[in-house]
């Protein structure tokens, strides 16, 4: 037995095609889903992937989480079912408020694209369990609208409860607050953050390692002995 | 037909990069005097029928869950005077 894991499709979304290679990649089933679809088609987790969804007019996600897919997104995730969000994905759940604080344009005004290395910070995640908490990784970064920003009181809160899941190492690339690259939501199955780990699940694209992979294999382990 | 203005801006404890970009551009094109710039957003909005207060509450709420994210952003709004609009001149 397996877990069916879905992916979101919006339009403007460039990186669903990665995130459901790499649930397969992982062993997991993947399913696309639509956005203006509300059935999410018995899915046991789902993906929002990168990309700039409805152009990021507006603000980057704020369209995105009126499509009739979220409701039901929201509606889940509020009662258990894991929801990551990579990048766009990741500015979707802070405009959905499922996370906490919000995205804006890079400090430096730049879109930045490299490898990027972070450090796990918690393990505990429903994504995050195959790592160890401490562990660094390198990942793809891409974005232009990646700096993290919540108030001091959320900034102190999130960490007292460790929901950093991720920091930013040998560099803060967008001026996000407390070197953020990733947080959780109090229980921890609604995981964001701003690096791609779709794109480090082989050793022959990416950055030469499989250091994202680990994402998808924690959530099919937590799916399948659930 | 009544026209709402919705002007939206970075709250001022947050770094707005875009406007200092656009302040220290100043200097060099010759603006000379401009100690600050923040930049922000305005929507205009034509309204079908009266401007009343079902109408403002509706436009209160739309810009508090859509066209400003209260997390980062304050907004405003006003009701402009369309009639009086271009006999100005």
């Amino acid at each position: 037995m397996t877990a069916r894991i879905g992916v979101v499709t919006f339009p403007g979304s460039l990186d669903d095609r990665d995130a459901l290679r790499a649930v397969r990649l992982a062993g997991a089933e993947p399913v696309p889903l639509w956005h203006r679809d509300k059935d999410l088609r018995q899915v046991d987790a789902v993906v929002l992937p990168g990309g700039f969804s409805y152009g990021d007019y507006l603000r980057a996600g704020a369209i995105s989480r009126f499509a009739p897919v979220m409701d039901t997104v929201v509606e889940q995730a509020r009662s258990g079912m894991p929801v990551l969000g990579i990048c766009n994905g990741f500015q979707v759940l802070t405009e959905t408020h499922l996370l906490p604080g919000a995205m804006l344009r890079n400090n430096h005004l730049h879109f930045i694209c490299r490898d990027q290395k972070l450090r796990v910070e918690n393990a505990g995640t429903a994504w995050t369990a195959d790592y160890a908490a401490g562990q660094d990784i390198h990942i793809p970064l891409k974005n232009i609208d990646g700096r993290y920003t919540a108030d001091e009181r959320t900034l102190d809160e999130l960490e007292a409860a460790g929901r950093v899941v991720f920091r930013y190492l040998d560099g803060n690339p967008n001026g996000s607050l407390r070197d953020i690259a990733g947080i959780a939501n109090e229980a921890g199955n609604v995981v964001g953050l701003m690096p791609h780990p779709e794109h480090a699940v082989e050793a022959l694209v990416g950055t030469g390692r499989t250091d994202g992979l680990a994402f998808f294999t924690s959530i099919l382990k937590r799916l399948v002995h659930a | 037909m009544a026209r709402v203005v919705v002007d939206v801006m970075l709250k001022p404890e947050i770094l707005d990069p875009q406007g200092q970009a656009v302040q220290r551009a100043l200097p060099r094109l010759g603006f000379a005097g401009i100690a600050d710039v923040r930049q922000g957003k305005r929507f205009e909005l034509e309204v079908e029928g009266p401007v009343d207060d079902a109408a403002l509450d509706q436009i209160n709420t739309m810009a508090e869950t859509f066209l400003a994210n209260t997390v980062i952003e304050d907004f405003t709004v006003r009701v402009e005077e369309v009639a009086h609009r271009g006999e100005a001149k």
